[in-house]
């Protein structure tokens, strides 16, 4: 696993912290870091926009062989998100047990901490997912 | 018109767990025996194929370090990546170099030693594949990637696992007889359901495993190949891309450069899908076999269990399948995994597959993927 670096973790934090985005003027795709050129229709025009804080769960597994950095949270739950916009997202699915899930289910945005750099001690924050309470 | 492109020699290891053998040593193993195996003694240039050396051995450079470690330094010798795929593109460009006329004889080399990281470094190293800022961040790994793909396509084609489980337990049977392979011996689907959770649905032996080794091929051309008694297949290679992360794809359950390169590599090949008579698919985990076998257009959607219920993968079947074990049996030692396929669709179509040996077996073709399916190449080998 990567180490925590400053400026390499915070110039991604406005996607991270906030589900703030990129979508595509011209056919609507949506990159989460500011993109150049669109990947889909190579348009270069772009509007910033906060995507949706709640969606569907359209798929979710539990990690339970962990990457390095992740030791002490497995398992945990990653799922595969559809926002109200359409946007689909990866996330951790957060304060519940993997038994509490159903496909189709109603989520939404938390934010939380993702991970801490042991030797540094500098903590990470992201967007997780929580069932619709 | 480009040159035609001949394997003329392949060298594989022993894929294995080898604490006493390190990666320069597992390259240099590889490398005599195929330039043994073609009767050459000298390239024009190579090219190494790795995707973990960097971060489980922090060590790059491989071109020039496997040139010195063959005694061939001065040659033009060049490292490249993609993914798990590296060692189909260390192919590529290799068989580019000769269609060009601009090599005679090329040496191509995978390799990578995944037992010199612990089981959570192997797997963060694995997310070199994909995007780190995003999907490695949150610390989603390849096999809950995989995990994902795997429970949308159950649910889309109301399959159940152990329909899609039978594909280890193939891959097993036909490593038994093949004297390179990391676990020659055969497995029961219930061993497979049983075995543990690495990210459900995905069960441990639905996977690979810690896996070290090294394979090369010597390329040549029509003229070189000529001057050579060695056995020889002529190999055709496409290849094409994807975004890294499937569920930005417009649909995670299909890939379109593994159709894209099998339809480059038979067009230029001048085959048809019936023409292939062996295959060699990229089972990283039992769902990516799957769903390259559908999008490769060899089995319907929603129907390549099917080829496995009726036998159709099997030695004695229509389209024998991973003819030594595959990822799974054979053993899937990462950046050197697509030689190994590409050698032994080799070892088949020059009749020396031993009791593996399918009959018929004039034409084969790899799939080799980097990720899930961002890099796909597809490579045809035929009889000459």
């Amino acid at each position: 696993m990567f180490k925590i670096k400053v400026p390499r973790y915070w110039r991604h934090k406005d996607f991270r912290y906030r589900l703030n985005a990129w979508k595509c003027n011209h056919c609507g795709e949506t990159h989460f870091f500011k993109p150049l050129i669109c990947r889909k229709c190579r348009s270069r025009e772009f509007i910033q926009v906060s995507l949706p804080e709640t969606g569907k769960l359209l798929a979710y597994t539990v990690v339970r062989s962990p990457p390095e950095g992740f030791e002490l949270q497995s398992p945990y739950i990653i799922g595969f998100i559809e926002l109200d916009d359409g946007t689909r997202i990866l996330g951790q699915v957060t304060d519940c047990q993997p038994e509490e899930l159903k496909q189709g289910m109603r989520v939404e945005a938390t934010f939380r901490r993702i991970r801490e750099d042991e030797e540094d001690k500098i903590i990470a924050y992201c967007y997780k997912f929580r069932p619709v309470i | 018109m480009s040159n035609k492109v001949y394997v003329a020699g392949v060298g594989l290891t022993k894929v294995d767990e080898h604490w006493w053998t390190s990666l320069e040593y597992l390259m240099t193993e590889a490398s005599l025996k195929a330039l043994d195996d073609a009767g050459v003694n000298k390239v024009d240039s190579i090219y190494v194929g790795s995707m973990l050396s960097p971060v489980l051995q922090e060590q790059g450079h491989l071109g020039a370090l496997l040139a010195e470690e063959l005694g061939l330094s001065s040659v033009p010798a060049i490292g490249v990546e993609a993914a798990s795929a590296s060692g189909a593109a260390a192919v590529y460009a290799g068989a580019r170099e000769i269609e060009s006329g601009r090599a005679n004889a090329v040496l191509v080399v995978g390799v990578d030693k995944m037992s010199d990281g612990l089981a959570e470094e192997v797997t963060a190293a694995m997310m070199i594949g994909e995007r780190q800022e995003y999907v490695g961040f949150i610390g989603a790994t390849f096999y809950s990637l995989n995990a994902l793909i795997y429970r949308l396509y159950m649910d889309k084609y109301n399959i159940d696992q152990e329909k899609i489980a039978l594909f280890p337990v193939l891959c097993h049977e036909h490593a038994v007889n093949a004297p390179h392979a990391q676990y020659p011996f055969k497995i029961k689907l219930e061993t497979v359901l049983n075995s543990p959770y690495v990210a459900e649905p995905l069960r441990r032996f639905e996977t690979t495993a810690i896996a070290d080794g090294a394979a090369a091929l010597v390329l040549v051309n029509e003229e070189t190949g000529k001057k050579l008694d060695s056995p020889k297949t002529e190999l055709v290679i496409e290849a094409a891309t994807d975004y890294l992360t499937p569920f930005q794809r417009e649909d995670p359950l299909w890939f379109p450069a593994v159709q894209l390169s099998t339809s480059k590599a038979l067009e230029r090949a001048k085959l048809g899908r019936q023409d292939i008579k062996i295959l060699e698919t990229f089972d990283a985990t039992s769902i990516m076999a799957i769903l390259s076998l559908e999008s490769s257009g060899f089995s319907e959607r929603g129907k390549a269990w099917r080829l496995l219920e009726k036998g159709e993968l099997s030695l004695s079947g229509s389209l024998p399948c991973n003819t030594f074990g595959g990822l799974k049996a054979r053993g899937h030692p990462i950046g050197a995994t697509s030689v190994y396929q590409i050698a032994e669709l080799h070892l088949q179509i020059t009749r020396r597959a031993g009791k593996n040996q399918v009959d018929n077996a004039v034409a084969g073709l790899a799939q080799s993927l980097g990720g899930i399916a961002s890099t796909a190449f597809t490579t045809i080998l035929r009889e000459v």
